[in-house]
């Protein structure tokens, strides 16, 4: 819209400016017909007297042409002159212009979408009414988690917001009429929707008026996404029930297309009411306080007008002390802090990276610009000739710069757009990735201007910036030298800006040639990295169980009979099943407080430690060949009518009891106050991430915990994993033809966890690969010149006898040197920000050998590349053909 | 050269805020009026004047009218603008300021010349 009205504005200019023209016509004119009044009066025919009027008047056109100047309309017309003049010069020469417009849209492009990521990602809020006012009350850790009884006391005693929603996620079996396909909603509290002010696209959202305790509101509202892809826009899905883990649900409404959720990066299929969270999950969460039991994933609302936010936090907080106190054994108070909502605990590490991402794309711009810098530079040295004519046939020098910039001015916007378009076409791409086949995830981007905005003010910055190099030349450029001498001699110094310029770029392009080293090197650490389980060699098979309708005590029993079908397989070694998620799946984990056997007051403050709890069969460690390090493995008569055990990890034992030989057949109280016996200890792992530090960790018989629908079964074997799978899928369905299975390779459920370092090194690779072609045609570039510049010198070297080493001493030294001063300075550099890739990239870490040689190793294969071409022309000089040509 | 053309322009701006000041004039009545007032002591070539009174309309010192001359033809008469008001005050000041320490300054070398009776020093202003 903006464009448009600033089109019509230039028309009207340009239909102004041939007005104020022809006024200017008529004026002149009018005063040489009141002159030839005047001389007719003295007695010339009218004839002479407006003849002589004219001679009078002076050069009519140049008075005209200052007239215009001095009225101001000769802007447009200089700049069309230029920019024809222009277009007339990048065609003469093609191979420069190209090889800028195309460096441009590679530095262009990358910011784009950098751009594109960070806007979508942090820099825009949340597509929902009066974003300003909408905060998340996180814990101090980023997260959001609280119990569902905390988020009513929470939601009801304070006095900062209009009012509070909770959200918690939900998997379920989503079955619209014998197609049960798993789908990803939330379930929420009913003033989910008011709560953030927004109507729904079709039917009615659920209020809290619909919420009268447990399963009383089965009411369905669906995302947009999801009645479009599975209910094909239908708008007589109203009404109809499906059935979510075999509950029937009434579908009420659909969201707008423009809403996807409070969590950026999951846009849910369905939105159901919390209270309905039992028939769902199989398990309820309404009345548990503790703090295992913190399953609602957020809580967010609208401050009230005229609260700030420290005085919301102090409020949230005197309720949290007031309910630690009240329930000293469930809750601790650890402070709350408020978060805008969209990424939660995830805002913080994405935000870094995005930004980190942005740093790196400005620097390929950077180098782009130094790179453009330099070919412009030498581009205009080799136009001296015509600039020094220019200069002595009276052009001014302003008018000079003026051409020149108009002419970095068009290949930045050729460059630009080029850029834009690529990037667009990239982060369209990049909306509708799906990073994991089994999990909802995906990228939120969404184009809007800004994106056009910035990489078009980013084109013209670095136009400008790449333009103003010749500046000094022009400006010093004395006309009389230069047309004496001819176009060979050098216009400039002889220590040149382009030099500086060249060293600058390849410096950068060692920065990002380092850091995609590091994070490579760091991503294959990460993939080699002693997790504490081998995923090598393994299937796993995710199954709900809640999904086919089992429920409490049949749900162990189930598991137990699906474990023994699988071990039947001809080739499963060994089979034991894990509830919940396995370690480093989904980066999900249940932590949870224990204390030591002679505490008596398990309140949050004598808490000894939080260990990941796994709930396991007998035989997972062998399973996941997780070495035993004393005492005995689990066994099947680890059940409810034995006494409590676990295995725990060395870190584990080591924190509560000492050494590993001294842990066995200690004991340590759970939560709830049961005394557990250690009967074993197994290595330290890896559970939630791969670049956290040491954490303790238990493993507890599934048949004595309670039971959880959801489970994996972990299969050790050395079958082919795709006959493995097919014959496991094929036992389940002979057991429960109504079982949602999943199987897949423990080493691809890993996905997930190696997602962030994956991309890091993929991001980083790319910048890396980029930063090296720069660099390329840079040193390309200018080894080129100056060897086309020198070829005269030497033919005459060859002439007199020099030998081929030093004739391409004569011709690249300069080269080389400045490529191996920029190398250095660009490794220690890239060595320094290592620093900042440790965030993101698993044990990044400057002082390693391979990474340096690797460096080293590029840069030498990148000067070598781009100095090949000059260095076989300079050797292939034949001093007899330049004289000739002389 | 360039000396040149900033002192044209300098002069000619104040001359046509004086000439306009005196009531609003058309082009060609400017050059009139100029001629006129100097006694036909200063000859502006016909065309520069537009270029000026232009660039003067562009400072808002002036703001233009068609209408209709005396010769019963169309023309664009120009009158003062209250700041074109304000910057002839200001330039006449400046120039009269000038030209009385130019005077003052003429005035002692001849003074001093006249004393002294040494034919060396005489073709020191010119070199100054």
């Amino acid at each position: 819209m903006r464009l448009l009205a600033s089109l019509r504005s230039l028309c009207s200019t340009l239909f102004d400016r041939s007005r104020a023209d022809d006024e200017m016509e008529e004026e002149l004119r009018s005063h040489i017909q009141h002159r030839a009044d005047d001389l007719e009066r003295s007695g010339l025919s009218r004839a002479e007297a407006e003849r002589r009027a004219r001679i009078e008047f002076g050069s009519y056109v140049r008075y005209k042409e200052e007239s215009r100047e001095a009225f101001g309309s000769r802007f447009i017309e200089i700049l069309n002159q230029d920019v024809r003049f222009a277009l007339r010069i990048l065609r003469k020469s093609p191979g420069f212009t190209i090889a800028a417009v195309l460096t441009l849209t590679l530095a262009i492009g990358a910011n784009a979408v950098v751009f594109g990521v960070l806007d979508s990602l942090v820099l825009r809020p949340l597509n929902v009414p009066q974003t300003e006012s909408l905060y998340g009350v996180e814990n101090t850790d980023g997260s959001g988690w609280q119990s569902y009884p905390n988020y009513l006391d929470l939601r009801d005693r304070n006095h900062s917001f209009e009012s509070l929603a909770a959200i918690k996620m939900i998997f379920a079996g989503m079955d619209t009429g014998n197609d049960p396909t798993p789908a990803t909603g939330w379930a929420t509290s009913g003033n989910y929707f008011d709560v953030l002010k927004i109507h729904p696209y079709l039917g009615r959202f659920f209020h809290a008026s619909d919420e009268y305790g447990p399963n009383s509101a089965p009411y369905l509202v669906l995302g947009y996404d999801c009645w479009h892809t599975r209910f094909h826009d239908d708008p007589a899905v109203l009404g109809h029930s499906v059935l979510l883990n075999k509950h029937s649900f009434t579908i009420i409404g659909v969201a707008p297309p423009e809403f996807r959720g409070t969590l950026l990066f999951i846009p849910p299929a369905f939105y159901m009411p919390i209270v309905n969270q039992e028939q769902v999950d199989g398990e309820s969460i309404l009345n548990a306080r503790g703090i295992n039991n913190r399953e609602v994933f957020d809580m967010l609302g609208h401050l009230k007008a005229g609260v700030t936010p420290a005085q919301a936090i102090s409020d949230l907080n005197s309720i949290g002390a007031s309910l630690e106190k009240t329930y000293p054994k469930e809750v601790s108070n650890t402070g709350f802090v408020l978060g805008r909502p969209g990424l939660y605990v995830f805002a913080r590490p994405a935000g870094a990276f995005v930004a980190g991402l942005m740093l790196l794309a400005g620097l390929i711009l950077l180098a782009a610009c130094a790179n453009l810098g330099g070919l412009f530079a030498a581009h205009t040295a080799d136009r001296g000739r015509e600039v020094a004519l220019r200069l002595a046939l009276g052009s001014s020098r302003k008018r000079i710069l003026r051409q020149l910039l108009t002419e970095a001015v068009l290949i930045s916007l050729a460059g630009g757009a080029l850029g834009i378009l690529g990037g667009v076409v990239l982060l369209r791409r990049l909306s509708t990735w799906q990073p994991f086949a089994a999990a909802p995830i995906h990228l939120p981007i969404t184009l809007d201007a800004k994106i056009y905005v910035v990489a078009l003010a980013l084109a013209l910055v670095s136009g400008f910036l790449f333009g103003i190099v010749p500046v000094r030349q022009v400006l010093r450029a004395n006309p009389y030298e230069i047309v004496k001498a001819g176009s060979a001699t050098r216009f400039g110094r002889r220590i040149t800006v382009r030099d500086v310029l060249l060293v600058i770029q390849i410096a950068i392009c060692g920065v990002l040639v380092t850091s995609s080293m590091v994070a490579v090197r760091g991503l294959e650490r990460s993939l080699h990295s002693d997790l504490g389980f081998d995923p090598g060699n393994t299937m796993t098979l995710g199954t709900d169980l809640a999904m086919a309708g089992y429920r409490g005590d049949a749900v162990p029993v189930m598991q137990r009979r699906i474990v023994d079908a699988i071990a039947t397989i001809p080739g499963a070694k060994h089979v034991a099943l894990v509830n919940n998620y396995p370690p480093l799946v989904d980066t999900a984990g249940n932590t949870e407080n224990v204390f030591k056997n002679e505490t008596s007051d398990l309140r949050q403050s004598n808490v000894a430690a939080a260990p990941y709890r796994y709930e396991v069969s007998p035989g997972y460690f062998d399973a996941a060949a997780t070495t035993l390090l004393a005492g005995r493995d689990l066994t099947w008569s680890d059940d409810k009518s034995a006494p409590p055990v676990a295995v725990v990890n060395r870190y584990f034992a080591n924190r509560m009891f000492g050494p590993v030989t001294g842990a066995v057949g200690r004991f340590f109280k759970l939560q709830d106050g049961t005394r557990v016996q250690v009967v074993g200890v197994v290595e330290n792992g890896k559970y939630m991430s791969l670049t956290e530090d040491q954490e303790a960790a238990m493993f507890l018989p599934f048949l004595q915990s309670p039971p959880a629908s959801q489970s994996f079964v972990v299969v050790r074997s050395t079958r082919d994993p795709q006959e493995l799978a097919s014959a496991m899928r094929s036992k389940l369905h002979e057991l429960d033809a109504g079982l949602v299975v999943d199987t897949q390779t423990w080493n691809s459920l890993l996905d997930v966890v190696l997602f962030p370092s994956r991309v890091a090194t993929m991001s980083l690779g790319v910048m890396g690969v980029m930063g090296a072609m720069l660099s390329i045609t840079g040193i390309f570039g200018m080894a080129a010149y100056s060897v086309s510049k020198r070829l005269k010198e030497l033919g005459i070297r060859v002439a007199l006898g020099a030998q081929r080493r030093e004739v391409l001493h004569a011709a690249l030294g300069r080269a080389v040197k400045l490529l191996a001063l920029g190398s250095a300075a660009g490794l220690v550099l890239g060595l320094l920000a290592t620093r900042v890739l440790a965030f993101i990239v698993y044990q990044a870490t400057p002082r390693d050998p391979f990474v340096l040689a690797g460096v080293v190793l590029v840069m030498l294969l990148l000067g070598l590349l781009a100095t090949w071409i000059p260095a076989q022309r300079a050797l292939s000089v034949s001093p007899l053909m330049l004289l000739r040509e002389e | 050269m360039a000396d040149q053309a900033q002192l044209i322009p300098g002069t000619l701006d104040l001359l046509i805020l004086k000439a306009v000041s005196l009531g609003p004039l058309h082009g060609y009545a400017v050059l009139l009026r100029l001629e006129q007032i100097s006694g036909g002591a200063l000859l502006v070539e016909q065309g520069a004047l537009y270029p000026a009174l232009f660039r003067l309309v562009r400072q808002k010192l002036l703001k233009a009218s068609w209408g209709t001359s005396e010769n019963n033809r169309r023309a664009k008469f120009y009158e003062l603008t209250a700041k074109g008001h304000k910057r002839l005050r200001e330039e006449t000041e400046g120039w009269n300021r000038v030209a009385s320490v130019m005077a003052d300054i003429l005035a002692i070398q001849s003074l001093t010349l006249d004393s002294l009776t040494g034919s060396s020093l005489a073709a020191q202003p010119e070199e100054i």
